[in-house]
């Protein structure tokens, strides 16, 4: 036991110091030396549950960090990451974000992955009156009703009435009109309220909910919940979950031969690399929600280029090895922030809120600009589907073809396949 | 002067020392990190009143702090009352809570006892999740008011709150392992059915002892909503809240009142200190090493390390 | 055959299966907690360690998960040695185990999953055998052989630990030392030497049920967390130290879990079966299938 602990000891003591060196590397980027750098904060979630995209997302801030130093900064000063992990845990945050502002004193503070990790950071940033970009919130500003407050997300500020619409949308060109909707989703905040639009909108277009319930994320066997699914008979199939279940909902799915007009929803999940290796087939012909996919309708410029800088470092820094989910949204997060700070000349928290309230953004992921609310002026829910998968390989996520965009119609790259599964 | 105002003089002190010192380095960090703190010293003293001199193991602090934080958060939904009542109001649903998990369970020795507490915290935490009055998986948010004088800040009246939590449970601590009730959790630490055999109403002291801990739990909980300003069921029932209040008393020297409070402030310390230094899945390692290490080689904890020294 | 029927059936058939993986994780834990009194709360952990050596050691040699849990189950065998010795020196020589050693198997779950974390990252990792996505239908149920085989598995390793238990003299000593090790020391056998080879079986067995979680789902450091309750109730349920009670108690609690998610929704599976294991206690101590002290 003394031999084997000791030289685990050893290993894992190595692959620790392998990640501090990540981490002081980005709170001292070579070029920062000598300059007065401009400090950006963050938490980010670096172990714990929400440590896959947040460790995505810092990859890609890292790199922008890099590119923005490499062309002579922000400002003609030198920019510098200061992040610290909150193992996924919202008790850490707002001691985070003191420490970042009062400690650390940085100019900028950006936010931490999703609603969960965002909102304990939000009356700190508020209290000090900082302009607060965040990533994939969803509803934070709704109760805080702060005007600093800028959200990259393509929900926008009416998810109940918008989220599931696309869905809906595709199903409406159906050769029979859909007629029964079957709606699963796990207990958690996003996946709730995506559930409660896909309710809303089913009713609102007289499609009958015949199985309506959620499931709580220690579920290990989903075969029983979507046999009852199964017996509903629906038309359509809506699920909102996160990974891990995604998987054991598709696996159990394709185990009961489930079939159905349209299968997908708001699952998250197949976005992601992990997914798409392990199910390959499985997925075909799934419609699902999603934030990116390299379609020519959504190839901005830029994007190609991020996304080769990315997958040469996802390897190594453990991420997602494609990077199609979030992070070029978390490298057009700093993107805002970027070019708010260019156009405003100074870092001045008042008029870079006023500039994001009043500018359009020019992004890796297209142009942006804000609601009153801070988010998206205009939602942009995608609904993809997976064509032609024949096997687990990933090289056919890095060109168009594998996931194309059924909806919104402005960046539509494919027509509609039916059924889902091999009806029986 | 008497032993207990020697204390409860000595901890005002103390609390003054450490307020003023605070409020002289001006910084809302500091408020933070205290409170993050003091949490623990109220949890950990909290699960010692059971735990460490009854030696029934509480698995399920996690599950009593959320009821305590949700407590708080249905005080203030129902009746627009803020913070303080709340702490009340927590600490009588978290005792009746207390009181009930031991009538159901305190017949049930050792490890049984502590796999209870453990289902019960996944039961809680089911409930709240399927509970959409108080916000159920999508969370509960809290927004407080921006100043509330004569404090600074709010972050320095939550710290000020924290404070006094937690001078409370270590007398609340100390006024049980002097008194009989203390003496008689003891006695069923070392020998249940021996004290039992003597006369030692073992059943009404251990519903005393559960009651007492699960009211402190919640009263660890209550402020945890106003402090993150958003609160939803995977904070609230945090696996880390269950670990510290085993691993700070241990630390520290579990059966004495001293002990969880040396512990909390030792660990606590360390793993806010780790979070922005380290700041790494490293930190949490530190904590899993320090608590094998000093079970292994420190079992009666710090205190009892320099215990035995003369 | 009547809908409601079907669905009943096949809950019930997909609750067994499901119950067959929650066997293959609460046998090993039946060993050390029902015979041995170890309270290793860090069962699950092992077990999500072995599920990692298997993905990395199966893709490395292109072999099925199970054969490569079996294949590792010798060093999983020593890793329990030695982590034994280091709890019986540390805390059962001292008598302290049941605070302390609960806090150290606490806190060496603690190291493992983080471990996890930092040598492979957050990520799902898989590892799909060749009969993954295949299923077998009898009439109206279903059999995906992705929870049958595990479960089959499972079994297959319980029965042999069982006829071990049973029918060799060193698997009597172990049954003994769970009754009276002062008995065993008058026969002149050393208690610790066998007490450390049934915890090294234990973890031998937390091998075995990696393997099996590997067949059913893809893996994360965390992954071990959803069945700690579950084991341990299991364990309880079954009457702590009798494998048959430990099988028939996990096959009990899938099914309760997966009927309950057919016909009133997944999200009062586990207050139910919690709720279940909380009665179970409160009336039954000594457990389902045990016999009352």
């Amino acid at each position: 036991m003394q031999n084997i602990t000791r030289r685990d000891f050893g290993r894992l003591a190595m692959a620790a110091a392998v990640g501090g060196a990540g981490v002081s590397a980005g709170v001292f980027p070579a070029m920062a030396q000598g300059a007065n750098p401009i400090r950006i904060g963050f938490s980010m979630s670096l172990s714990g549950g929400l440590a896959g995209n947040g460790r995505a997302a810092l990859a890609a801030q890292q790199i922008w960090a890099a590119d923005v130093n490499a062309k002579g900064g922000l400002l003609g000063r030198p920019v510098q990451l200061v992040f610290y992990d909150d193992q996924t845990n919202g008790g850490q945050v707002p001691g985070i974000y003191t420490k970042l502002l009062d400690v650390d004193k940085v100019d900028i503070v950006t936010s931490p992955y999703a609603t969960a990790m965002i909102a304990p950071a939000m009356p700190v940033v508020m209290q000090r009156q900082m302009c607060f970009v965040t990533i994939l919130g969803a509803g934070v500003n709704t109760t805080f009703k702060y005007n600093r407050h800028f959200n990259m997300n393509v929900v926008g500020d009416n998810m109940k009435e918008t989220f599931a619409k696309g869905f809906l949308d595709i199903a409406d060109t159906l050769a029979t009109k859909p007629r029964s909707i079957a709606i699963l989703a796990v207990d958690n905040d996003f996946a709730q309220r995506a559930a409660e639009s896909a309710r809303f909108l089913a009713r609102q277009r007289n499609i009958r909910v015949v199985y309506d319930r959620s499931y709580p994320p220690s579920t290990v066997d989903f075969t029983p919940t979507l046999r009852a699914v199964q017996a509903a008979r629906p038309d359509l199939i809506y699920i909102a979950s996160y990974p891990p279940d995604s998987n054991g909902i598709l696996r159990a799915a394709s185990e009961l031969r489930i079939s159905a007009q349209m299968f997908g929803g708001g699952m998250v999940g197949p976005q992601l690399a992990a997914f798409q290796a392990q199910l390959g087939p499985i997925l075909n012909n799934l419609v699902n929600w999603d934030i990116f996919s390299i379609e020519p309708t959504m190839n901005y410029p830029g994007v190609s280029d991020f996304l080769t800088k990315y997958r040469a470092v996802a390897a190594r820094e453990q991420t997602d090895v494609l990077g199609n989910y979030i992070p070029p949204y978390a490298y057009a997060q700093m993107q805002v922030v970027e070019q708010a700070v260019t156009r405003v000349g100074k870092i001045d928290q008042g008029l870079m809120a006023a500039d994001m309230h009043s500018q359009v953004f020019d992004t890796i992921i297209g142009p942006v600009t804000f609601a009153a609310s801070g988010e998206w002026a205009h939602e942009r829910n995608l609904y993809c589907q997976f064509q032609g998968i024949t096997d687990g390989n990933l090289e056919r996520y890095k060109s168009p073809g594998a996931k194309v965009i059924l909806y919104p119609p402005s960046l539509k790259s494919g027509t509609l396949r039916t059924p889902y599964g091999t009806p029986a | 002067m008497t032993p207990n105002l020697r204390f409860w003089l000595g901890a005002a002190l103390l609390a003054l020392v450490l307020f003023l010192s605070l409020r002289l380095l001006g910084n809302d960090y500091a408020y933070f990190a205290g409170y993050f703190v003091l949490q623990y010293v109220v949890l950990a003293s909290a699960w010692n009143i059971l735990g460490g001199y009854a030696g029934y193991v509480n698995f399920g602090a996690a599950g009593f702090m959320a009821a305590g934080a949700y407590a708080a958060i249905v005080l203030r939904q129902a009746l627009g009352l803020e913070l303080l009542p709340g702490i009340l109001f927590a600490a009588l649903v978290a005792g009746l809570l207390g009181l009930g998990t031991g009538y159901l369970t305190l017949r049930l020795r050792g490890v049984y006892f502590s796999i209870a507490t453990l289902c019960l915290a996944v039961v809680l935490q089911t409930l709240v999740v399927n509970w959409d009055y108080v916000g159920g998986s999508r969370g509960a948010y809290i927004v407080h008011p921006r100043d509330i004088p004569p404090f600074t800040s709010y972050a320095e009246y939550l710290f000020v709150v924290m404070l006094v939590l937690a001078i409370l449970a270590a007398g609340i601590g100390r006024a049980v392992e002097r008194s009989s009730l203390g003496r008689g959790l003891q006695a069923i630490r070392d020998n249940e059915r021996a004290a039992e055999a003597v006369g030692v109403p073992t059943l009404r002291l251990k519903l005393v002892a559960t009651t007492l801990c699960g009211a402190l739990m919640g009263v660890a909980g209550a402020p945890l909503p106003y402090y993150s300003g958003y609160l939803n069921p995977e904070a609230a029932f945090s696996l880390a809240y269950a670990v510290n209040a085993i691993a700070m008393p241990l630390i520290g020297g579990a059966g004495t009142w001293a002990g969880p409070v040396i512990g909390a402030v030792l660990l606590a310390s360390l793993q806010q200190a780790a979070t922005v230094t380290i700041s790494s899945a490293l930190n949490l390692w530190i904590v899993g090493w320090m608590l094998v290490i000093f079970v292994a080689l420190a079992p009666k904890g710090i205190l009892g390390w320099f215990r035995r020294r003369p | 055959m009547d809908p409601d029927l079907v669905l009943l059936l096949n809950g019930i058939v997909s609750g067994l299966l499901l119950g067959g993986l929650y066997a293959a994780a609460a046998s090993g834990l039946a060993v050390a907690f029902g015979m041995l009194d170890i309270v290793n709360i860090a069962h699950p952990a092992l077990m999500v360690t072995g599920a990692f050596t298997v993905v990395v050691l199966g893709t490395w040699l292109g072999l099925d998960p199970l054969l490569v849990a079996v294949l590792q189950a010798p060093l999983f065998y020593l890793l329990g040695t030695g982590i034994y010795s280091a709890y019986h020196h540390f805390f059962e020589k001292r008598g302290e185990e049941a605070l302390q050693g609960l806090a150290f198997f606490f806190g060496v779950m603690f190291i493992i999953e983080v471990g996890l974390v930092m040598v492979f990252g957050p990520e799902q990792h898989f590892l799909d055998p060749s009969y993954a996505y295949t299923t077998w239908r009898l009439g109206e149920i279903d059999l995906p052989l992705r929870m049958l085989v595990p479960a089959l598995f499972a079994m297959a390793c319980i029965g042999a630990l069982f006829l071990f238990l049973h029918r060799s003299f060193v698997g009597l000593a172990i049954a003994a030392v769970a009754q009276d090790a002062d008995a065993l020391r008058l026969m002149a056998i050393d208690p610790v030497r066998i007490k450390r080879f049934a915890f090294g079986i234990s973890i031998a067995l937390a091998s075995m049920a990696g393997g099996a979680l590997v067949v059913v789902q893809p893996v994360e450091p965390s992954s071990g967390q959803v069945f700690i309750g579950r084991i341990f109730a299991i364990c309880i349920m079954g009457g702590m130290a009798s494998l048959p009670g430990c099988v028939m108690a996990a096959l009990l609690f899938g099914v309760v879990e997966n009927v309950t998610a057919t016909f009133y929704g997944p999200s009062w599976s586990p207050a139910v079966a919690f709720g279940w294991l909380l009665l179970v206690l409160a009336f039954r101590p000594q457990g389902l299938f045990g016999k009352a002290a």
